[in-house]
This record gives C-alpha cells, sequence and structure tokens, in this order.
C-alpha cells in the first residue's frame, strides 16, 4: 500500500475494507474445508452448520459494497485508491459465490445415505479440496499483500484442478455404469467436484482482480484450460 | 505438474486502454522556461496543446499551471521582471515574439479568470465592447453577434429580456458565464480557463462544466483546476505539475485511472505532503 492519505479517516475506510475482505475470506475458507469434510465423514450436523454459514457470508458481502459505496461517495477516489475499492467489491462477490458452492456441498451431505464409499474417490476429493483450499489461500493473501506474482502463480495454478477434476469424472462414471445403484451418490459426488473446481476458478477470478488492482489494467490472456469433463467419457482418449 | 515459475510478464498481457487518437497539435511549448525574477517557476515545458481539446493542468499551488497558462496570452507582459525562454507556437505564429501585436494574441487566446470580472457596464455591452475594439460592425449586425455570443455562453435565455440590466446585477454563475460569452464574442482559438469555477456554487460549477464540453467543439481549451474531479469530467488530456515541472502529460483517462508516475498518483489520491 502506498504512503498515507492527508485525510487520515481516507486510510482508515480502506483498511476497514480490506478487513472486511480478509474476515470474509477467512468464512469461505474455513467453508470449504467443514464441507468436504462433513461430506468424507457424511456429518450430517457439520453440513447444516456449513449451510448456516452461508448467511454470515452474505453479509459480509453486503456491509463490503455497502461500505465501498459509501467510501466512494465521500472521498471520491482515483487512481490506486479506486481501484482497490473495486477490487474489494469484486473479490467479495467471488467469496460470496464460494460460500454458495461450499453451502451447495454441505447441502448434499444428507443425501448421501449409501453405505457405498470407494476410499479412493474421497482420496481424489480430498487431494482436489486440498490444491483449490491451497490457492484460494494464497490468492487471498496475494490480495491483503499486493503480491503480484504470487496472485499469478495461482492464476496459473489452476490448471492442474481442472485435471484431476477430470479425471475424477472418469472414475465416476465408471462406478456408475459397474452398479446402477451407485448412481445417485455418484452424481452427487459429481456435483460435489465440479463446486470444487468452479471455488477454484473463483481463485483465478480474485488473481485478475489483484492483478487489475496493481497493474491498472484488465489481463488478456485466455488462461490454460485442464477441466476436460464436458468431454469426458469412461474411456479415456475415446 | 504446472509451470509455477512463470513470469508476469509472459503469463499476462496487459490490455492497453485505448489512446486517444493525436489531435493537430493548436500550442506546441518546447523547452519552455519562465523566471519571475531570479526565480525560475518553470523548467523546461515540452508539451502540445491539441485541436478542439481540452487539456487541464493539476498540481499543487504554486507548481507553475497558471503561470504556464500565462504565457499562452501574454498576461505576464503586464507586470516587469517577468520573462519567458524558449519555444511556443500557436499554429506557425511564435508567441514569444517580442514583436507580435499582442491585442492581436490575445483575441486569437481568450482567458476567464477565476472571480468573475464583468465590466460595470450592461450586459449587452460588456459582450459589445469587446468586438468593437477589433471589428467596425453596424448596430443589427452587433445585435447578433451579442446573442450568438450570450447563447454560447449559456446565458441567452436568462437574460435576453434584460440585456441593459447592469452585468453586476447578474449572479455569480451568470457572471461567470457573462466573462465567458465575452471571451467567445471575440471569435478566439484557445480559451483558456484559470480556476473558473472556484467561486461558484455546485450548480453553476456543472452548467459551466456542460458549457466546457460544448466550447470545445469550436475552440482548443487549457482549464487550470484545483478539483481533481473537475479536471477528470471535462478534460480529454490532463498535465500533472510539480516544483514548475510538467511531470506527467497523458490521457486524462489515464492520468486519473492509471497514472505512470508515483507523484502523479500520490497527488490526485491526496497523500501528497
Amino acid at each position: 500500500m502506498a504512503s498515507e492519505h492527508t485525510a487520515k479517516a481516507f486510510d482508515s475506510d480502506l483498511q476497514e475494507l480490506t478487513r472486511l475482505v480478509a474476515e470474509m475470506g477467512g468464512l469461505a475458507e474455513r467453508m470449504i474445508t467443514e464441507s468436504v469434510d462433513a461430506l468424507v465423514r457424511r456429518d450430517v450436523a457439520l453440513g447444516k452448520r456449513v449451510v448456516a454459514s452461508d448467511v454470515e457470508i452474505d453479509r459480509l458481502q453486503h456491509l463490503i459494497e455497502e461500505r465501498a459505496v459509501l467510501t466512494i461517495a465521500r472521498r471520491q477516489p482515483m487512481a490506486i485508491d479506486l481501484r482497490e475499492i473495486v477490487g474489494a467489491m469484486r473479490v467479495a462477490t467471488d467469496l460470496e459465490r464460494i460460500g454458495d458452492l461450499a453451502k451447495n456441498m454441505g447441502k448434499r451431505v444428507a443425501a448421501l445415505e449409501n453405505d457405498f464409499q470407494p476410499l479412493k474417490l474421497m482420496r481424489g476429493l480430498e487431494h482436489m479440496t486440498d490444491l483449490v483450499q491451497t490457492q484460494v489461500k494464497s490468492v487471498l493473501d496475494a490480495y491483503a499483500a499486493h503480491d503480484l506474482p504470487a496472485a499469478m502463480a495461482v492464476w496459473k495454478g489452476d490448471e492442474e484442478v481442472d485435471a484431476i477434476c477430470t479425471s475424477l469424472f472418469r472414475e465416476l462414471l465408471t462406478y456408475m455404469m459397474e452398479d446402477p445403484r451407485n448412481i445417485s451418490f455418484c452424481i452427487h459426488l459429481m456435483f460435489c467436484a465440479k463446486n470444487i473446481e468452479r471455488i477454484g476458478d473463483h481463485a483465478t477470478n480474485i488473481a485478475e482482480t489483484v492483478f487489475y488492482m496493481i497493474e491498472g489494467q484488465q489481463m488478456l490472456d485466455k488462461r490454460p484450460k485442464g477441466d476436460m469433463t464436458t468431454f469426458a467419457t469412461t474411456v479415456p482418449n475415446s | 505438474m504446472t509451470d509455477l515459475s512463470v513470469s508476469v510478464s509472459t503469463a499476462t498481457g496487459p490490455v492497453p486502454q485505448a489512446p486517444l487518437p493525436e489531435a493537430a497539435p493548436k500550442v506546441t511549448a518546447r523547452g519552455l522556461n519562465f523566471y519571475y525574477g531570479e526565480h525560475h517557476a518553470l523548467k523546461n515545458i515540452n508539451l502540445t496543446l491539441g485541436t478542439n481539446r481540452v487539456t487541464a493542468f493539476i498540481g499543487p499551488s504554486g507548481c507553475g499551471k497558471s503561470t504556464l497558462l500565462r504565457i499562452f496570452n501574454r498576461m505576464y507582459d503586464l507586470y516587469p521582471g517577468q520573462r519567458a525562454t524558449g519555444q511556443l507556437l500557436l499554429d506557425q505564429t511564435n508567441v514569444l515574439d517580442s514583436k507580435l501585436d499582442l491585442n492581436l494574441l490575445r483575441a486569437r487566446v481568450g482567458m476567464v479568470f477565476q472571480k468573475p470580472t464583468p465590466f460595470p457596464m450592461t450586459i449587452y455591452e460588456n459582450i459589445a465592447f469587446g468586438i468593437r475594439l477589433y471589428e467596425k460592425i453596424s448596430k443589427s449586425e452587433m445585435d447578433g453577434r451579442v446573442e450568438k455570443a450570450l447563447r454560447g455562453g449559456a446565458l441567452w435565455n436568462e437574460v435576453k429580456d434584460k440585456l441593459n440590466a447592469s452585468g453586476l446585477s447578474l449572479s455569480g454563475g451568470q457572471q461567470q458565464r457573462l466573462c465567458i460569452a465575452r471571451t467567445v464574442a471575440v471569435r478566439p482559438e484557445v480559451i483558456l480557463f484559470d480556476e473558473p469555477c472556484s467561486a461558484l456554487d455546485p450548480i453553476s460549477t456543472a452548467k459551466i462544466e456542460e458549457l466546457i464540453q460544448e466550447l470545445a467543439e469550436d475552440y482548443t481549451i487549457a482549464i487550470v483546476t484545483h478539483n481533481m474531479q473537475q479536471a477528470a469530467r471535462v478534460s480529454d488530456k490532463t498535465a500533472f505539475m510539480y516544483l514548475g515541472e510538467l511531470i506527467e502529460f497523458d490521457d486524462t483517462n489515464k492520468i486519473f485511472t492509471s497514472p505512470s508516475d508515483r507523484r502523479t498518483q500520490d497527488y490526485i489520491t491526496g497523500r501528497f505532503g
């Protein structure tokens, strides 16, 4: 962050915004962890707690928007300050969507009544979650520290998440073909995997926002895409 | 495994903001210096005002922005001990030429000041006075010119029924628009505004700002302002000056969203000093 404003109250307005985004980010990270824990352990109560957390994350998003609009009206920010405020609003929107996706996984816990639980699948899901969780954490750190190289590493790193998601999809398809009784479970798990993959996409959105905040320009390049689930079949490369 | 060791410049290409197309140069300063006696007030200024563009000059008090404006029509000649060196061109005319007809120059380069300065005469005469200095025209022709100028100053509808009232009877905002009309009346090519709204209320300010943008269709405009939002609203190009130097000169959209120089950024975001 640049040096202090002549109007000190402006600095505290901006700091408050950054603090609220950090608080919201912390909550989003917790929701991701808890929703996947609830899935793996079939912990319906924990799933419900994640669903309940969504109210809080929505409240924070509204608060950030309100503060941002008020700061714009009050201070007429320019250049880096303006981008900082617009950035906070954009990050808050992504975090709110992350919260929704975690909430959606929390809801699905109750639907997984089946005993069928292939360990390998769950490990795959957990591994993917770990990766995405790291992405989200790194990008929020990069946002707070205005660290462009760190944000760009996240932006690039999403490809691996996409690749795992694709292989998970293939596996789920084989389980469903083996036994139709697995279908309900596998469909739910498929949605969860897709949710986690989309959380990774939101992390890259935040990385793009960090780029905008620091450089003052939008990013041009297309991100490398590894998510091939749109084309996934049971037999690779068929 | 994904390559994380990517350098930022290759990973991302910034989307370039579309720059403003170049306008034909109207006023060109090259290596321009200015001295108040011993004090070196402007240091090696190089810039071009594009034809029909609005160029804003911003910077902290004493940075030289008003001084620069006062060179454009040689206002400084009124004071002893002040001199300019370097080159200043209005089209092909050398503005600093000591043999230049200053009345003619000031007809080509009009100026509007911070405080409205109507003459203590009727509204009609405020406009006609300037025209008579340069041209001999009939009464009916003069009526037409006065109306056109007052319309140009966005004042006609408010004063058309009281053209014989004193210019001083108008409100501050109206007086300022009268001064703009007076400037427009002699058909200048360039209009200089030195903080034209700093003594006005927000509504009058908005009217003047709208007027400036309309005037840019016919004139080349330079405006000095302390109000950064105003510079951002009305201008195409913005020049940031500091301690007698031109620090940054670029498209207004660029200056107010992502300036290149740290000092510009500090100033426009209110972090200065």
